[in-house]
């Protein structure tokens, strides 16, 4: 089979630096192979697939509730995000109504999610820049999430708390209470991650400016989550195509409109405060109720098509099942967001540092396990 | 003038007197010269010890974690552990690498770091040499470490590490300049350039006392200046591991990466130690015009106290910056320097001279 | 606008299509010779304006392949779905979308890697996870000894 060769060119005075899979910055396996001139940045490559685990072809040998714990080796930072995007897939083509209880529980720990992902966000990006404290200091407050889903769910990044028809088990008895001392502890903490990092005038110099990306640009590359929030498009699936008990609350959906790593940055830290709130207007009202619906034990979906679209904490995350009766899907499809985000970051840094390539990369947020699959 | 309680040049008079006393005048200075050398090594190798161990603990500290604490008490022999696996680390040997310059590069930074140290001031007569020239001096031997960076990046025979060692060449050069401004308006100030003569000076007031404005707006663009030039703090973008993985000494393993290592170490104390010197009064201790008894009470604390307190509290605040800011890119590093730091410094040397002219200093 | 509104849109501006109601979307299935007009018809169209391509699925019906388009307008909100079916197997190929979507790329590099379906006119057409000794993992027909375990 003809292979066309790797397409970044030497020109006179070009060079090719290889920032490899194992890197400090890159966040997990991604290699980037760029072309400078000096110290701009010409073209940029990624090479991907270090850590493709063939996760479609898996699923069309396992049952729909093995597939769940697929999905929290994906994006293993929206664990809990991913597992609900295929229950309710699964719901919605079995036509299962779910108990309000669930969906206030899945609600809630989908933004305890969000929280911590965009805490150790926070933690890794402060990093890269070279503020080494900030990622002691986001990950101290992002264990005490980390604990109240070991407590109720059973794991820390892995859950697997969702099943298709509801949740494994009731909550933990004590999960309200640490909840809200939890948002009580980080409402008075977060403060410190805006005079750490961004009223500093050497982050903003690094931040603004950098890798712009206008509105057209994020619709047409189809960047969603907060990396095209931050360029002005609004694509927040809470919003548009509410799920679970999202229509039961009120939030702001964060936009700017520059489109530049400050941008991206601040849409994240603005989103952590929105998850608080809403997590403060559900904690106290959880319903009582079954915490799941009785499903067969195998489970058939009718023949057909479904997909279901969930906002985790980087975009995006479609499901797409083709169904053809039986009890393993016929296809399964994950429209994962830093798939889609990564593509544009050639356009993104063409023309920039190779330091600003840093900081780009680290503003899209990426997870590479979800972009390999 | 006020008999000081601690005055060691009789004792650096004693000894010359008994060397020479027992041997001929030329091996009496040969015996000297290895005194001197043994003792600033052994500094160096305290010197270097401690501050290798002070920044893990107060990096610890500032980002809510303990630091070493299972190596000896406390964790204080971290540092010897971690020298002592440098010592049995293999040196891989580069292909392609210029052997000598290799070889060299580490050298001549160390040696830029000690013929530094050589003509600091710890106590009143505890100096290696007291040359006229010294504030000259000392930076112009400073200055030979960029050298050494620069054969380190080159014979490395490696495209990041020539990256890295051009950054840091270019970097520590432009604040160089600086550094040296800053320097200039003490200078000024002081009227001499002998750093013994500059210290004495302080005796009734430091520096950025008796110099108010254009002496604190000289320390602080001291400050920030040479961090930059001992490639520290949000200045590190030469080793930004995020970057560049190591940039000049990626290649350097062993006892030579530890010769580098320490360098970065030791000059951060003698810029501090500089700072110090010509800033905060070198030993000089505190004194306050007409307060006999309170200047009698700081007069009792050793001057070596002094010095090593003040210069301390100079690196911590160099360790501060470290673990706070994030890293500057290269572009606005020289930015910095060429835009802001050198119109700013030469405003301020005439700010200083004027003021020297009419006498509106303390 | 609504599936039964779109339906009509549809059928109207694309007229060779075959258009019909799944269980969510309004499902258009097109001959994959036209695909590319078809697109820039539902991006270009005010009433339409289809301008984000949500996700594009390459698909192994057993017999035939296919491609399967997932497509929304950030306008008016509604969501259709594009099918192309390929009935050759030995040589399958479309046309890339890249001119309309330029996010397409990724995905139709990872169609061909994964399934071997060739895109007329993509910029850069490689294998995106796998190397070149794999076959096409994603067929139904793939047979692995070693990591693939038949029952």
């Amino acid at each position: 089979m003809e292979e066309k060769t790797n397409t970044v060119s030497l020109e006179n005075q070009e060079y090719v630096i290889n920032m490899g899979p194992q890197h400090p910055s890159t966040h997990g396996v991604l290699r980037l192979v760029c072309s400078l001139k000096g110290e701009i940045v010409q073209n940029v490559q990624p090479h991907i697939g270090y850590i493709h685990r063939g996760i479609e072809k898996m699923c069309e040998s396992l049952t729909y509730q093995q597939i769940i714990h697929l999905t929290d080796r994906m994006d293993y930072l929206s664990a809990h995000i991913n597992n609900e995007a295929v229950c309710l897939t699964v719901e919605k083509a079995l036509e299962a109504d779910v108990p309000e209880r669930v969906k206030y529980i899945r609600t809630i720990l989908s933004e305890l999610t969000r929280i911590q992902s965009h805490q150790l966000f926070w933690a890794t990006f402060g990093m890269d820049l070279g503020g080494l404290t900030c990622f002691f200091y986001g990950l101290r407050d992002r264990e005490m999430v980390l604990d109240i889903f070991e407590e109720t769910c059973g794991g820390r990044m892995i859950v697997s708390y969702n099943t298709p028809g509801g949740l494994m088990n009731d909550i933990h008895p004590n999960f309200q209470k640490r909840v809200k001392d939890f948002i009580k502890y980080f409402r008075g903490v977060i403060h410190e991650y805006d005079d750490l990092l961004t009223g500093n005038v050497i982050f903003r110099e690094r931040s603004m400016g950098i890798g712009v990306v206008t509105k057209e640009q994020a619709v047409a590359w189809g960047m969603t989550g907060p990396t095209g929030r931050a360029s002005g498009f609004s694509c927040d699936i809470r919003k548009h195509y509410p799920y679970s008990a999202y229509d039961k609350v009120t939030f702001n959906e964060v936009l700017h409109t520059e489109g530049d790593v400050y941008h991206r940055y601040m849409v994240r830290m603005e989103e952590m405060r929105e998850s608080m709130n809403i997590i403060e207007q559900l904690i106290d009202n959880i319903p009582e109720g079954p915490y799941t619906v009785k499903m067969k034990p195998v489970i058939k979906l009718p023949e057909g098509e479904y997909f279901q679209s969930v906002e985790t904490a980087r975009g995006e995350l479609g499901v797409y099942i083709v169904s053809d009766g039986n009890k393993n899907p016929f296809r399964v499809k994950f429209r994962s967001p830093n798939f889609v985000n990564l593509a544009p970051l050639n356009m993104m840094s063409k023309g920039y540092k190779i330091a600003d390539l840093v900081a780009i990369g680290g503003s899209l947020d990426l997870i590479i396990p979800d972009i390999d699959r | 003038m006020n008999k000081v309680p601690y005055d060691f040049s009789s004792l650096t008079a004693w000894i010359d007197s008994s060397l020479r006393a027992t041997m001929s005048p030329g091996w009496a200075v040969a015996v000297e010269m290895i005194m001197i050398g043994v003792a600033i090594l052994l500094l160096y190798a305290v010197v270097g010890l401690f501050l290798v161990y002070a920044e893990r603990k107060v990096c610890a500290l500032m980002q809510n974690r303990l630091g070493p604490n299972r190596v000896g008490p406390g964790g204080i022999f971290q540092t010897v552990a971690d020298l002592v696996k440098l010592l049995f680390v293999e040196l891989v040997p580069i292909k392609n690498a210029d052997r000598i310059l290799f070889n060299l590069a580490p050298y001549i930074v160390i040696v830029a770091s000690f013929m530094a140290i050589g003509a600091l001031p710890f106590a009143k007569g505890l100096h290696a040499i007291d040359l006229n020239i010294g504030v000259f001096y000392l930076m112009a031997v400073s200055s030979m470490g960029v050298v050494g960076v620069l054969l380190a990046g080159w014979s490395s025979n490696n495209k990041y590490s020539l990256i890295g060692a051009m950054r840091s060449g270019a970097q520590i050069v432009s604040y160089e300049l600086s550094v040296g401004l800053s320097l200039v308006t003490i200078v000024i100030l002081a009227g001499t350039m002998q750093l013994s003569e500059i210290v004495e000076a302080q005796r009734w007031g430091w520096f950025i006392f008796k110099g108010h404005l254009p002496a604190v707006i000289a320390f602080v663009i001291y400050i920030v200046a040479s961090t930059a030039e001992t490639n520290r703090g949000p200045f590190d973008l030469a080793e930004a591991e995020s970057e560049l993985t190591a940039g000049y000494h990626t290649e350097y393993s062993g006892i030579k990466f530890a010769f580098f290592f320490l360098a970065e170490y030791i000059n951060m104390f003698i810029v501090a130690a500089i700072a110090t010197t010509v800033f905060f009064g070198g030993w000089m201790p505190l004194h306050v015009q007409g307060w006999d008894g309170f200047n009698k009470i700081m007069d009792y604390i050793p001057p070596f106290v002094w010095f090593f307190g003040k210069t301390g509290a100079g690196i911590f605040l160099m360790m501060w910056f470290k673990w706070t800011f994030p890293r500057l890119r290269i572009d606005q590093l020289l930015t910095l320097e060429w835009k802001y730091f050198l119109p700013i410094n030469i405003f301020n040397v005439l700010l200083m001279a004027l003021m020297v002219l009419l006498g509106w200093h303390f | 606008m609504e599936n039964t509104q779109l339906t009509a849109a549809i059928a109207a501006l694309v007229p060779d299509a075959e258009v019909k109601h799944g269980r969510q979307f309004v499902e258009v299935t097109v001959k994959s010779e036209k695909i590319l007009a078809v697109m820039e018809t539902l991006k270009e169209t005010k009433d339409t304006s289809f301008d984000l391509l949500v996700s594009l699925t390459g698909m192994d019906w057993g017999t035939d392949l296919g491609v399967v388009y997932h497509l929304r307008s950030t306008v008016f909100n509604h969501m259709i779905v594009v099918k192309i079916m390929i009935p050759d197997r030995e040589n399958p190929s479309a046309d890339s979308l890249c001119q309309v979507y330029p996010g397409a790329e990724f995905h139709e590099r990872e169609v061909y890697d994964l399934l071997g379906i060739r895109f007329n006119g993509h910029p850069d057409l490689r294998r995106l996870f796998l190397d070149s000794s794999w076959g096409y993992p994603l067929r139904k027909d793939y047979k692995d000894d070693v990591n693939i375990v038949s029952k």
